[in-house]
Formats: structure tokens, sequence, C-alpha cells
């Protein structure tokens, strides 16, 4: 896979794809397998569509509209891996099924390595039955498995008022929570969150579950921290590209609407770049534009091999830079007022903190 | 207002604000059945709605006029017909001269999931007549929407088969009138849910741009000084694309739909940041941004004119770049005219 921001060792008019040795200079992805991404749920809730909505939003064919809803209800366990800075694999479990109770299942081969498990609740539908064989699931795991991170995304809450979305967090999270200390588990990993396909709950709520699974996440968050000191950014993200996930940020309060616009930053960056980066330039080409009055070979005359792009907004408030780190992770920042003039050191401290990032990536990663 | 200037100073008018005044004139007729999809592409075009926010709008009663500013200098009188069959009746009948006099351009949209086809094309036949009778010379441009709903594969033919059939209409009944001019169809598929609505509405808009040829040979010249490989102008507010230019080399780019793909992508990208400053859509939303994408290519979109977004997608190369940029702010100057004829005369 090439970067779909437009850096890396593509080379303008040679195929981007025969630098083979991905391995030497670029790093490759950390190798977390162990790290699995479980799913389990009653059936007819949208799950595939939750899993899906991350990873199919680049589409720029169908701006604005869910093309998920068509999609049929999954019948056995699919497991898809996700290429992307670490590999992850999402288990894509349909609901009707018992695992506990089939014996056919081996419960070790699949639980033994997962690092959360995802339940999906249709908040628009009685969830009873639901949160009952959750209760089951989370006591049958607690029991094995207690570091297993249980993470309860009450999906659908589109068309619900804000009041009646608290009520239904409130009264699922007390029946579970009841059940657990019944049996004797007081502080077991169980989170909720609230979700929804038609804005961008379903990611933020994604990205919480990644945060989890990501080895030493407090250095990460330090170094954007200090980046946003010394750069005076208001609000920086460490952005997975294709799934739009944001696997860090610095630690000034995340609120979505900053969120929302960088991850539709990175989307309009990745189509453009699709549409004028995908193709090879003739040979004739390169050679004119490398002859006078350049003089210079075209990798000499971009200042950066990476995509590095910014917008100014009209009232020149919060400019907002991106900043590619390897071919799966962007930088993110939204910037404060009027600092748009000072971009050339700002670039100085982002390549610093991006070359930062590449040794963390390149310690973290799994021997 | 401009009206009243021109009245004024009549005697003192010179051709080229006569060619300029005319094109205000124009009045662009939305029509089509009810429910086809008019006052939503409308809304998508005009007034910055997202497609799915079109859901919310309701039939249109009657007619819908409204007077669309475009490139400042260019007003679209734009008439949304609505067309339930007792309006349509009524716009052949006692409205007959009102609605079909002075059309500059017909848009008359086809609904592709319709069930009654037949009676489709009867109402369709029954306006082009009322169309050759009092504005004989107007464009008149064809769209199948709604294309979204047909499966991939069979779009195109869907599209030239329905396309067939309005041509074949067309010339029974231009035949059976006796009318020798032939009644040229521009035909377009289109969905609100991808880009081609704006290839139909920036091509429509297109011929009505007065002194379009002059925009493409200086947008050539400053293309060529500043070594782009391709320059798009936009409309500020519709984001439709204007006027623009592409290099020898750049017209090898496979991507055929890209100008109407730009538009798309940055219409909503506009409305994200509309929702992130809290500003009304319809504002303008931003000055400028800048991509360079390592060794690949480089790219920028700003506010070029009042009226307008200027895009150059550049080959790599930082001196080039902001060399580029710079040569942009120069060239401003000689594309002020854009900005309306008002500015025209006075400098």
């Amino acid at each position: 896979m090439t970067s779909r921001l437009g850096g890396r060792d593509a080379h303008l008019g040679r195929d981007d794809e025969q630098s083979g040795q991905a391995g030497g200079s670029a790093p490759t992805p950390a190798q977390i397998n162990l790290t699995r991404l479980f799913e389990q749920d009653q059936r007819k809730q949208q799950k595939n569509a939750a899993a899906k909505a991350p990873e199919n939003a680049p589409d720029g064919t169908a701006k604005g509209k869910p093309r998920l809803l068509l999609m049929e209800s999954t019948a056995r366990i699919q497991k898809d891996s996700l290429p992307s800075f670490m590999d992850f694999q999402v288990w894509d479990f349909p609901g009707q099924i018992d695992i506990f109770e089939n014996p056919t299942f081996d419960i070790d081969a699949m639980f033994g390595e997962i690092g959360a498990l995802i339940w999906v609740i249709d908040a628009q539908d009685d969830y009873m039955e639901a949160v009952a064989r959750l209760n089951v699931t989370i006591l049958n795991l607690q029991r094995s498995y207690p570091f297993i991170k249980i993470e309860v995304f009450i999906h659908k809450v589109d068309g619900l008022s804000d009041d009646y979305k608290l009520d239904i967090q409130r009264d699922i999270t007390i029946r579970i929570q009841d059940e657990l200390s019944d049996h004797g588990f007081e502080n077991a990993p169980v989170t909720f969150h609230l979700t929804s396909i038609y804005n961008h709950s379903i990611f933020e709520a994604f990205s919480k579950v990644i945060q989890k699974l990501i080895p030493r996440l407090g250095i990460l968050e330090a170094m954007l921290t200090n980046l946003c000191r010394t750069c005076r950014f208001e609000k920086a993200y460490l952005f997975d590209v294709t799934s739009k996930i944001y696997i860090a940020t610095d630690s000034s309060p995340a609120d979505m609407t900053s969120y929302e616009i960088c991850s539709d930053y990175i989307d309009v960056i990745i189509d453009v770049t699709e549409v004028y980066g995908s193709w090879s330039r003739s040979d004739k080409y390169r050679e004119g534009l490398e002859g006078p009055p350049w003089s210079q070979r075209l990798e000499d005359q971009a200042a950066s091999n990476w995509a590095e792009s910014s917008m100014v907004l009209s009232n020149e408030d919060r400019p907002i830079i991106l900043r590619e780190v390897d071919k799966y992770l962007a930088l993110v920042a939204i910037m404060k007022e009027k600092s748009y003039d000072k971009m050339p050191l700002v670039n100085l401290n982002v390549e610093v903190v991006v070359q930062g990032l590449k040794e963390f990536f390149d310690i973290t990663k799994p021997k | 207002m401009a009206d009243a200037e021109a009245t004024t100073s009549q005697s003192l008018a010179t051709d080229i604000r006569s060619e300029v005044k005319k094109p205000k004139k124009k009045k662009v007729l939305l029509m089509g059945k009810s429910g086809s999809g008019k006052s939503s592409m409308r809304s998508i075009i005009f007034s910055n709605y997202i497609a799915r926010d079109t859901r919310r709008l309701g039939a249109t009663i009657d007619i819908d006029l409204s007077h669309v500013k475009f490139l400042g200098n260019l007003t679209l009188n734009l008439w949304d017909c609505g067309g339930q069959e007792a309006f349509t009746e009524n716009y052949l009948s006692q409205q007959r001269v009102h609605v079909f006099s002075n059309v500059g351009v017909l848009i008359y949209v086809f609904d592709i999931e319709s069930r009654d086809v037949d009676r489709d094309m009867a109402t369709y036949v029954s306006i082009i007549s009322a169309m050759m009778q009092y504005s004989p010379t107007a464009k008149v441009y064809v769209l199948i929407h709604k294309m979204d709903l047909i499966t991939m594969n069979a779009r195109e033919a869907v599209f030239v088969d329905r396309v067939r059939l309005v041509q074949q209409k067309t010339a029974e009944f231009t035949h059976a009138a006796g009318i020798t001019t032939e009644v040229d169809l521009i035909p377009f598929a289109t969905s609100i849910w991808d880009q081609s609505l704006y290839k139909a509405w920036a091509s429509i808009i297109h011929d009505l741009v007065p002194n379009l040829s002059v925009i493409e040979s200086q947008l050539g010249a400053l293309g060529t000084i500043i070594e782009a490989e391709e320059m798009l102008l936009f409309e500020r507010t519709s984001f439709l694309v204007v006027s623009s230019w592409t290099s020898e080399e750049g017209q090898n780019n496979p991507t055929g739909d890209r100008q109407e793909r730009m538009s798309n992508i940055m219409k909503h990208f506009k409305q994200s940041i509309s929702r992130y400053t809290g500003t009304p859509r319809n504002t303008e939303q931003f000055v400028l941004m800048e991509h360079k994408a390592g060794v690949r290519f480089s790219m920028f979109v700003c506010k070029f004119t009042t009226n307008t977004y200027l895009m150059v997608v550049l080959p790599p190369g930082e001196a080039r770049f902001n060399s580029a940029r710079f040569n942009c702010q120069i060239a401003r100057e000689s594309f002020k005219f854009l900005d309306g004829p008002a500015a025209g005369p006075r400098t």
C-alpha cells in the first residue's frame, strides 16, 4: 500500500510500487498481532456498519451518504485484518451464535490473544436480551481472561434525544454493574460509549478503544502535549489515515468539533491526492522540470519527501496543519490565531516531533 | 439598482457594457415532474445544502423564483417550477407567455425511476412546444436524475437508452410541428450523491458566463508562466468550475471527472468548516489551503478575486510553489474584471 497523502518514496514519473524495499528506511507497521479486536452482539444490530464506518469512510464518490445500511447480516465469524500502523484484527461475530454454549468453539484460541471486546447494543430496540447476554459473556470472560477490555457501544443513538440517550446509558450501566458486583467482580474493565454512524461518534469510540491497546500511550501523549506547548497549538491529533481513528492526542480536553474538522481535512487531502498524485508523469516532462532554470533533481527541489499541508480560514483564526508521519499515520494540529506567519518555525518543530514519533514506533514494535 | 444606473447613463453606454448586461435578463427554467429532484439540486448547488439535508425540502408550490448571484455580475434568474400536474397545466395555459417567454436555458429533469415514462414524455413534449413558441433560441438541458438508484454497470446503458427516447420524442414533435431548426438537447446523467451534478451545472453555467474566452486565455497565460499542471477557477459560493486550464502533461491525468470531483470535495469541506467555525454555510470559509505531496505534486487553493477561488496544481518543488503563489497574487489584478461590470468603467 502506498501512502494516501502523497509522500513517501514515490517518484514522480516512475512507478512508486517498485520501491519494494519498503522495510529499509520506512518504518514497517508494528506487528501487534496479540491485540485483536473482537466483536460480538445481537444479530440485526448494525455492528457491521459500525466496524465498516471507519474503514470505508474515504469514499470520494458518495460523500455524506452512509452506504452501510444495505449490508447483509453477519452469518459467520469474519476475521478482517486492518492494514494499519499496527496490525490489528477485527473479528466480526454473528449475534445469533452463543459461543459459550457451543462446544465446537475453542474458547481459549478465541479469547486468549484478545485485547478488547466490543459489544454493540441497539439503543433503538428492546435491549434487555442483549444486556442479559452481555452479562453472561462478561462473567465468562472475567473468570479466565480478566485483562480483556470490554467496550459497550450503545449504538444507533442518532434518533434519540440527549436526555433519553443518557437515561439508556445509565440504565445499561447499572444493569451490568449490578450483575457484576453480585458475582463479586468490582472493578471489571467495562466502558460505555454512545455511538452513531451519522456523526463522528463511532470514530471517537473506536479511537478510545484502540488507544487502550497501544503500549506506552502516555509517552505519545506527552510528545504531542509538548509540541502543542512549544508551537502554541490548540490541539494535536495523531491519526491513522485509513480509518480516521486517532491513536493519540495531547492532554488538553478533546472536543468533537476539532476532531471532526481534522478528520474531514484528511479526507480532502486524500481525495485530492487520489486525483492528482496517483498517476505517473512522463520522463520527458520530468526532465523538463529538472532542467533550467531550476537545474535540480525534483527530489531536491521538494522540501520534504512527506506530505505537508496547511489551511487558513477566512478570519485567519486557527489554521490547520497536517504532516504525514509514515504511510499510515498523519499528525494533524490546530494552531492558534495568526500563527500562520510562523509556519517555517512550526514546520521545523513538527519535523523534530515526527522523527521522535518514528523512533517511538521503532522501539515499541514487538521484536 | 444596475437597471436604474443603465437607464440614466444609457447614452454613455459602451458596447462592452451592453454586452455584459445582456446575460442578466436570462431566464433559467427548471422543470420536470413533481418529486424528480429539481429543488434538491438547486439547493445543493446554490444554497450549500448537503445531499442528505434535501430530505427536509417540501414540494415546491407554483414557481419558486430566485435570483442567484453568480460571479458578481451575472444574476441567474432561476425559475424553479413546481412539477405537480395542476401547476404544469397552468404553466402551459394561463401563464404560458409569462413562463416561456425570454427563456435563456431550460433545464428539464427526468426521474430515472419514474413509473409512467409515457406520461413524462407527453408532459415534456408539451413543454418543449411552448418553449419553441416563445423562446426558440433557448438551450435545452436534459438531466436524467437519480442515477444513483441504477446499479453501477447498468447506468451507462440506461442513460443512453433514456436519452435516445427523449431525442426521439423531440424529433417527432419538431417534425410534426414543421419546425426546421433542430432542438439542441444537451443530456447529462446526474445524482445528488456524487459529483455528476456538478458536471451538469458547471456546463450550464459555463454557457452563461460572459467574457469566457478572455478568462480562459488569461488563465492559460498564467498557467504557462508558473509551470502549473492544472488550474481551476471556482465560483465562490457554488464552487462550480467557471473556467479551467490544463497543461499538456496534465491532460494525461487518467481521472476524467476531476473538475467536478474537486467542486464536490471543496464544497463538502466548506460545510465541514462551517460546522467547525459556526459560521453560516454561505459565507466564505477559507482563504488558503496548500498541500505538498512530497515528490508527487503540490497544490494550493486560494481566495482569488472577490467572487472566485483559484486552484493550482503544480509539479513538486518548494521554490516553484512559492513563486507560483506570489505570481497568482500578482495576477489577481488582471482578473479583477470578474468582479462585476461596475468595476470596469470606473477604472
